[in-house]
């Protein structure tokens, strides 16, 4: 909402400066987005009359003009502009004006004495461009200073107002606002109403079929109207200072009313419009052809005005162009009308519109002032286009009611937290001019017609407190028992992961949770991701199944800013549809590229690899124990794959990046990727302490030779779920192919820790638990001891 | 005797030319070895007359004990030199770069947000979360903003399908939460929501801190007393101010718009308001008897203040030059 101040200030007066105002408004939860001066500051420049233009001996360009300022003696003024003539009333910046930029002094122009400027409309900062000297109108007051006479000690107000307060979209409305803020008295617009004439065009017949929607619906004609009068300057100056271009003197006035009252009109060319006039919901389908030249397509949750031959406005929202009011107009149908908030609300939107009228309707607008504003809006149009009136029809059906409020002045102090005495509440609803009674312990409050969001006690607690000023209640630490927060051993925190992450060297990245389609092709090519209706950019149109490619577009972005190294990580969301819903499963996902460590002296670079990741998980996922299963994923390295499982659940993949991918991205090196489910990472247990043995542990070592193919992890497996007695851990240390072993076999070198809790082991139980082993290993896999 | 005075001079001499510890045993043995020169002259002893053997008896273990002496004097300087040298040889260059991996880093919205939840945890809040794929009627129907409320122009929401979207903001999680908990309650939310929405100070993805406390006795002096003191500890000063204004959420009434002090001026740092009762009926919480407020902070918001960052689109560039900087 952009308003003028002096318009404003025509209503309600207050003794505030305009800063002060502002502030004002603000607090008052009418946010001032924007104030600026109509005009650059300047002082010196009055209304002249050029009495005589003579031609400048020296210059060809240059006039040199009397000119009368109100004073005894014509000023001499040379004069650059083109449109400079005699008997124009101009701007004339006297000697010891100033300017923006500028200082007037006396001058000699060419040798010829000049007295002062006449200025263009941009050397006083009232627009952009210089389009010659402003003239003013021949009757403006020789003299008169410029600043008072075009009313530029204004400020442009623009609103930012909530959806709450649809009693603010009008210059009366913010200043009744502003009355009830600062008890000043303010006043509505004072008009004679025309009185009408039986003898005026009557009024088509018009009913209104959907009642519900349109509780009232005023119409009134004004026949014999000069649609081509011209709008005059005060409404021009209103209009402009509102960011409203004017158009035609009719479609001003209804544009102005609808600024001054907030009430919207709809003006119709009483010719174009065909028998009777009704208020009914729109075909399924029907189409209109709006104002705009839109040609809109209709729900039949649409409220139209239609007459015989159809739909010819959009109630509420915008006109037809059929009926519209254009320069052969005479007569012209007034409409004034109360259309319900929820049968306007979304429909503009729905058809990618909007507009001032739908902005008012579907928050709400005054039903006790729709008369008050077709009588305004008629009695501008027949001072400036002429013309006579009509009476007035009205279809009234079911008004809003506004039911009366109980309002405890106790509930209030309550849940404001300061004390709100019974006298206090009393005097803050006179302020807000509101209906009430005060019933001793209870106020009976009774919201105004223009209030569309006080339906409980609550809302008018909001309403005191406005009043009261938000910034008198104090900021007051709350009181409550102490009592500690529950803190469970039995699951660790995400963070706890991520800081494992980082002691391994990831940066934490956070990418968006949306993607680009083609990315989950690659990666994921067996789901069908969730897509979204109205994504923001074409790449960023899918949910996320997997975080491996918001890690690879972290990982190309940095290796175009010439990092070499990059080792990331994210915890994020990832978006499966599922039958009943969305699985949006957190998981944690890292990615490492490039050299192992970063470019030291000390170590020999290499590039990382999957058992340096490796590493990185078990760490990761400490105390649980993870296996790793060879398995084949679409995005990773068919020979460098494995799936991550904690006991029977898959928590997730380890992998190289598939070198088809490495080859489409465009990189040197595979970086190596993982992805985990994080749920199953988090549960954890409360340490049990075991005994420790007081007597040695024995190691001894067990080298096998077996098929090339087997993997580690089944040897492994087999002897630890052997359960041999007293052996404590098994650990694979060596593995070696070549010399000395077949081509198709490879020797694995086990180290056995064993131990007793009660005695030194003996060697002859340390040979029977490594021949155990030996004799397992034989019979499973065909193992046999190397030499 | 003269001759003890020579063979202990002649030792002193000997022991000082010696540079090697071995060295040292084979000179040793040339006056204590059992043919050495000091037991020569032991055995010199029984040649003189028996009155004369004591006095000459004790001058020569004089002798000896000094030559004793001298050797152990020049074994501990041999052997402090021997280790200086040793010690000399291992010398490093302690200024060379450790060698191996270097840490990582937590990207500075999680830092913030970690910052965020202590800060709240220490007075008892507990942490919540909800989904970010949400249906229509958590996001705005029980938070009552009906359908073709004016107030869901002002979330530009991305859509899944015709009931499901992204959340637009964390309050959905005071939903959830209310439905599974009894007063009273004190949680925040942290997460992500989206907007569709992006420039310079907007992001289509950006993280949210949803607080709610409800109870008995809980007022809107209250929440500007909780918000202000969480602000004055985040941001480590003690004259930040909080101001409200009037705001509207259709979630909450009253409600306002929450304004911090910042050199000179005021910034808007989030919303809040006392929990519209019509929420909290939706939850079967009884209105007349509890009272709650919920606030909601832009995460970036306060990061971008805390620590200087200009562009809210640094946050998700994942530069690593940027992101390390918080390290």
């Amino acid at each position: 909402m952009k308003f003028s101040e002096l318009w404003l200030r025509s209503y309600v007066n207050p003794a505030l400066d305009s800063a002060a105002l502002s502030h004002l408004l603000t607090m008052a939860g009418l946010e001032v987005e924007a104030m600026e001066p109509v005009a650059a500051v300047f002082t010196g420049v009055v209304v002249g009359h050029v009495v005589s233009v003579a031609p400048h001996p020296d210059a060809d360009r240059l006039r040199v003009c009397q000119v009368n300022v109100g004073v005894d003696a014509l000023l001499q003024i040379v004069c650059g502009a083109a449109n400079v003539c005699a008997d124009a009333k101009v701007l004339c910046a006297m000697v010891g004006a100033k300017l923006p930029g500028l200082d007037i002094k006396k001058a000699k122009l060419r040798g010829v004495e000049s007295m002062g400027m006449l200025c263009s409309a941009r050397e006083l900062g009232l627009t952009e461009v210089a389009d010659g000297l402003l003239l003013l109108p021949s009757n403006a007051p020789i003299g008169m200073d410029v600043r008072e006479y075009l009313h530029l000690n204004d400020h442009l107000f623009t609103l930012k107002l909530t959806p709450n307060r649809s009693d603010c979209l009008s210059v009366t409305g913010i200043a009744r606002e502003v009355a009830a803020l600062t008890s000043c008295t303010w006043q509505m617009p004072v008009f004679d109403a025309v009185p009408t004439s039986v003898d005026a065009v009557p009024v088509p017949d018009i009913s209104v079929s959907a009642r519900a929607a349109c509780p009232r619906y005023c119409a009134q004609v004004i026949s014999g109207v000069n649609v081509n009068a011209s709008t005059p300057a005060w409404m021009v100056e209103h209009l402009e200072r509102s960011g409203v271009r004017t158009i035609s003197a009719v479609v001003d006035v209804t544009n102005y009313v609808l600024l001054e009252l907030g009430q919207p009109l709809h003006a119709f060319d009483l010719a174009k419009l065909h028998g009777a006039i009704n208020v009914r919901m729109a075909h399924a389908g029907e189409a209109l052809t709006l104002l705009n030249e839109q040609e809109v397509i209709l729900d039949d949750d649409m409220l139209v005005i239609a007459d015989a031959s159809g739909a010819q406005a959009l109630a509420g929202i915008m006109g037809g162009a059929a009926s519209a009011v254009d320069v052969t107009t005479t007569s012209v149908l007034l409409e004034s009308a109360f259309f319900q908030p929820d049968v306007i609300a979304g429909r503009a939107r729905r058809l990618s519109l909007s507009t001032d009228a739908s902005h008012r309707f579907e928050r709400g607008v005054d039903y006790a002032q729709t008369q008050y504003a077709l009588a305004r809006a008629t009695q501008l149009i027949v001072a400036i286009c002429g013309g006579v009136a009509s009476p007035v029809t009205e279809v009234l059906g079911d008004l809003p009611t506004r039911s009366p409020i109980r309002l405890r002045p106790a509930r209030a102090s309550k849940i404001l937290g300061i004390v709100v005495s019974h006298s206090d509440v009393g005097d803050l609803l006179k302020r807000a001019q509101f209906d009430y009674v005060d019933e001793g312990d209870v106020y009976t409050v009774t919201p105004p017609s223009y209030r569309f969001d006080l339906t409980i006690e609550v809302d008018l607690i909001e309403e005191l407190a406005r009043l009261y000023g938000y910034d008198n209640i104090p900021a007051i630490a709350p009181v409550a028992a102490l009592q500690m927060l529950p803190s469970t051993e039995l699951s660790r925190s995400v963070d706890s992961l991520r800081n494992v992450l980082v002691g391994c060297e990831y940066q934490e990245v956070i990418t968006y949770g949306f993607v680009d389609a083609g990315w989950e092709a690659d990666l994921a090519p067996d789901v069908i991701p969730v897509a979204l209706k109205n994504p923001i950019a074409s790449h960023m149109n899918v949910m996320r199944s997997t975080l491996m490619g918001g890690l690879l577009d972290v990982l190309q972005t940095n290796l175009n800013r010439r990092q070499t190294r990059v080792r990331i990580m994210e915890v994020g969301h990832c978006y499966l549809a599922q039958d009943d819903g969305y699985a949006q499963p957190l998981r944690i996902a890292g990615l490492a590229y490039g050299d192992v460590v970063p470019e030291q002296w000390g170590m020999a670079a290499r590039n990382v690899d999957f058992y340096d990741v490796k590493t990185d998980l078990i760490n990761l996922c400490l105390p649980h124990i993870l296996r790793f299963e060879a398995a084949s994923h679409p995005a990773l390295h068919p020979g460098q794959c494995a799936a991550v499982w904690l006991e029977d659940v898959q928590l997730g993949w380890l992998g190289v990046l598939h070198p088809a991918l490495v080859q489409k991205l465009g990189l040197v090196n595979a970086p190596v990727l993982f992805e985990l489910a994080v749920m199953p990472l988090l549960a954890s247990t409360v340490p049990v302490h075991g005994e420790i043995s007081r007597f040695q542990a024995v190691r001894r070592d067990l080298a096998v030779i077996v098929a090339q193919n087997l993997t580690a992890q089944s040897l492994l497996d087999a002897m630890h779920s052997a359960k041999i007695d007293n052996v404590i851990d098994i650990m694979l240390f060596d593995i070696y192919r070549g010399k000395g072993i077949d081509f198709d076999k490879k020797s694995l070198a086990f180290r056995v820790l064993m131990q007793d809790n009660q005695k030194t082991l003996t060697d002859s139980e340390v040979d029977a638990v490594m021949a155990n082993l030996m004799t397992l290993l034989q019979q499973k896999f065909n193992a046999q001891l190397r030499s | 005797m003269e001759n003890l005075e020579k063979i202990v001079a002649s030792a002193m001499h000997d022991f000082a030319a010696v540079t090697q510890i071995a060295e040292l045993e084979q000179v040793k043995a040339r006056y204590l070895g059992k043919t050495g020169l000091m037991t020569e002259q032991m055995k010199s002893l029984g040649k003189l007359p028996a009155d004369q053997r004591p006095a000459a008896g004790s001058m020569i273990n004089r002798a000896k004990e000094q030559i004793q002496a001298l050797l152990e004097a020049r074994r501990v300087a041999l052997r402090e030199g021997e280790l200086a040298e040793k010690l000399a040889a291992e010398t490093l260059d302690v200024t060379l770069p450790g060698r191996g991996m270097a840490v990582g880093g937590l990207h500075p919205v999680t830092r913030t947000l970690a910052r965020i939840e202590a800060l709240f945890r220490s007075v008892g809040f507990d942490v919540a979360e909800g989904p970010e794929i949400e249906t229509d009627f958590y996001n705005f129907t029980a938070l009552n903003i009906p359908e073709n409320h004016p107030a869901r122009a002002m979330h530009d929401t991305f859509y899944v399908d015709v009931q499901h979207l992204l959340r637009t903001h964390t309050s959905p999680v005071q939903i959830r939460y209310m439905e599974s908990n009894t007063p009273p309650l004190k949680i925040i939310a942290p997460g992500r929501v989206y907007r569709v929405d992006s420039d310079a100070t907007h992001s289509p993805m950006f993280h949210q801190v949803e607080g709610l406390w409800v109870g008995e006795d809980v007022n809107f002096a209250n929440l500007k007393g909780v918000v202000q003191d969480f602000l004055q500890r985040f941001f480590e000063r003690d004259d930040l101010q909080v101001r409200f204004r009037p705001s509207f959420f259709p979630f909450t009434e009253p409600s306002a718009e929450m304004d911090m002090s910042w050199g000179d001026g005021w910034l808007e740092i989030g919303g809040c308001g006392m929990v519209h009762p019509n929420v909290l009926n939706h939850v079967n919480i009884d209105s007349e008897k509890y009272l709650g407020f919920a606030f909601g902070l832009g995460v970036e918001r306060l990061a971008m203040l805390r620590y200087g960052v200009d562009d809210l689109r640094l946050f998700f560039s994942n530069d690593l030059r940027f992101l390390k900087q918080f390290n």
